[in-house]
Parts: structure tokens; sequence; C-alpha cells
């Protein structure tokens, strides 16, 4: 008891200094914005190789060697069951959206999915860089799903694939208001696509930068804001799973819908 | 007005998006609970779809969340 409250008269006073600095540094603390600032190692202009570049490697790099190192035992071993299950939760998303396409296209959404999820995952590690967090990659990403989607749409169909933008069933004379709307949802789709994955990725590491100047700035009571951080962390990796979850079943559901157009 | 003033009202009125992620994050949640209530075997097989809709609506909030950050510090 004693001990308790020893400790809690010295977290005051510590927590009366800290206050006071926290003023003297003004708006300083929190600082948002500076974790997504691009530095060039390699300066060649365009072609720079940056810390974006480095951090793509280095998911490009570990999924690699997730995949190498993973043996293929009978009884699984950790790092071969980690293998395992994302090839099959990939292979059952896969499956369930596309059925007899699933097969085709299962390398692409498996390379994108393990991609994205890496790169957020990777981005959650302090002092890293989240390479989803610019919307350029993820705009990228998306662009590659939808010109491919569309291509393949009318390699398959033809002209048919068309008949996506014009529902069965609907009465003549709101048709042309449905196409258009239908239209409008097709090319809205790399933007709906890149701006999820982004915003989520650019917002969540912002809330975690905000709470950890609050713990600057609170001082000895700053242990409030940082078992929230401990919170927000955890909902930051399922947030960061999810939305490769996300970007990979929709890009199935895009897929499907270029080999089936016909609703 | 000065131009700080009118940020951090800006700032405020940004953030009300994440009221509506509230919202709709409440709403998948609440009817998936109810639903699995109802019929406990098709449960775990809606998982996946649960959390697709929450992302769907977490992630409209958080566009709002961004967009009050860039203004109080963009």
């Amino acid at each position: 008891m004693t001990i308790l409250a020893l400790t809690t008269e010295a977290a005051v006073e510590t927590a009366g200094t800290a206050a006071e600095g926290a003023v003297e540094h003004g708006e300083k603390i929190i600082d948002p914005i500076h974790q997504f600032v691009i530095t060039r190692y390699i300066d060649l202009g365009a072609l720079s190789f940056t810390n974006s570049a480095l951090w793509a490697v280095i998911a490009v790099v570990c999924i690699t060697l997730l995949f190498m190192l993973a043996p293929s035992n009978l009884v699984p071993t950790r790092l071969q069951s980690i293998a395992e299950s994302i090839y099959e939760l990939v292979d059952n998303m896969a499956h369930d959206m596309l059925h007899e396409n699933a097969r085709r296209v299962f390398p692409f959404v498996l390379t994108l999915f393990l991609f994205v999820l890496f790169a957020n995952v990777l981005g959650l590690i302090p002092y890293s860089f989240t390479v989803t967090s610019h919307i350029i990659v993820t705009l990228g990403l998306a662009l590659t799903v939808f010109i491919g989607a569309t291509v393949i749409g009318f390699m398959r169909n033809g002209f048919g694939y068309l008949k996506l933008f014009v529902p069965p069933g609907v009465p003549g004379a709101l048709l042309p208001l449905v196409v258009l709307i239908e239209v409008v949802s097709y090319f809205i789709r790399p933007l709906s696509l890149s701006i999820r994955l982004f915003a989520n990725m650019m917002a969540g590491h912002m809330m975690l930068k905000v709470m950890a100047g609050f713990v600057v700035m609170l001082g000895a009571f700053g242990f409030v804001p940082l078992l929230a951080m401990v919170a927000l962390t955890g909902l930051e990796l399922l947030v960061a799973a999810l939305q490769a979850y996300v970007f990979a079943i929709l890009t199935c559901m895009y897929l499907n819908d270029a080999m089936h157009p016909a609703h | 007005m000065d131009v700080e003033a009118a940020k951090m009202i800006g700032a405020g009125i940004a953030a009300v998006a994440l009221g509506g992620a509230g919202i709709g994050i409440g709403t998948v949640f609440g009817n998936y609970l109810a639903g699995a209530l109802r019929n406990p075997a098709a449960a775990a097989s809606q998982r996946g779809t649960l959390f697709l809709g929450f992302a769907f609506a977490e992630a409209t909030g958080l566009i709002g969340f961004a967009v009050a950050m860039l203004i109080l510090f963009g």
C-alpha cells in the first residue's frame, strides 16, 4: 500500500515536470505526417532507390524466404503451417468467388495478397516504412487489376462484355440511368480499391503517432494512452491482414465479373 | 476568421465521419450476432463476409479521420 502511495506521489511530481516540458516543446510532439516522408537512398532522379522501394524489396524477400524455407513435412512445422494456412486461405477464397476459373487466376491473387499483407504488416514495425500508405503504390496495384480484368473480359467475351453494364430485368425507362450508374461504378473501382487500402494504412499509422504524442505529453500518466496504443496496435494488425484480404477478395470479384459478365 | 481556428473547426467537422463508421460497424456486428444466434451452424461460414463488411464500414470513417489529420498537420 505504501509502495503504491509512494509511486503515485512520484508519478504526480514527474507528471508536473513532464507537462511543463511538453508545453515548452509546443505542438511538435505530435507529428503524424513525418513518417510518410520518402527519402532517397540512391539518387537516380525518377528511378531513385527510396525507402519505399527498400521496404517493398524487404517484403518480397520475406515472402520468398517464407515459402522457400517452409519444409514440406507430413506433420507441419510452425513456419510450414503459416505458409500453408495463407495458401489455403487464398485458395478457398479464389474457389468461392471464381469456381472453375480459380486455378487460372490463383497465382496472381496469391501474389497480390502476399505482397499487400507483408507490406502492411512490415509497416507496423517501429521505424519501418509502410509501402501501402502511399496512394501511388496502391493505385498501381489497383490499376493492374482493373486493366487486367478489362482486357480479360473483352478477350473472353468480345463485345458481350458490355452486358456487364446492362443488368437483366430493368424496366426500359430506367435503363439509361442504370447503365450510367453501372459505367461510373465500373470506372470508380480502381479508385475505391486503392483509396480503401491507402486510407486505412495512412489513418492507422497517423492514429498510432497521435497516440504516441499523447504518451509523451501526459508524462507519467502516459500509461493510459500507452495501454490504448497496445490495443490500437492489435487493431492495426487486424486491419493490416483484413485489408490485404479485402484487396484480394475484391480482385477475385472483379476477375469473376470479367469471366462471367452476365451478373 | 483566423485560419488556425478555421482549421480546428474543419478538422472537428471531418471527424464526424467516424460517427458514421461507428454506426456501420455496430450494424455489421449486431446483425451478424443476431443471425449467428438464430442459426449458429451457419455462423462460422459467414465470418469472412463479416470482416469484409467491417472493413468496408471502417474504411469510410478512416477516410474522414485521414482528412481531419491532413487539415490539422498536413
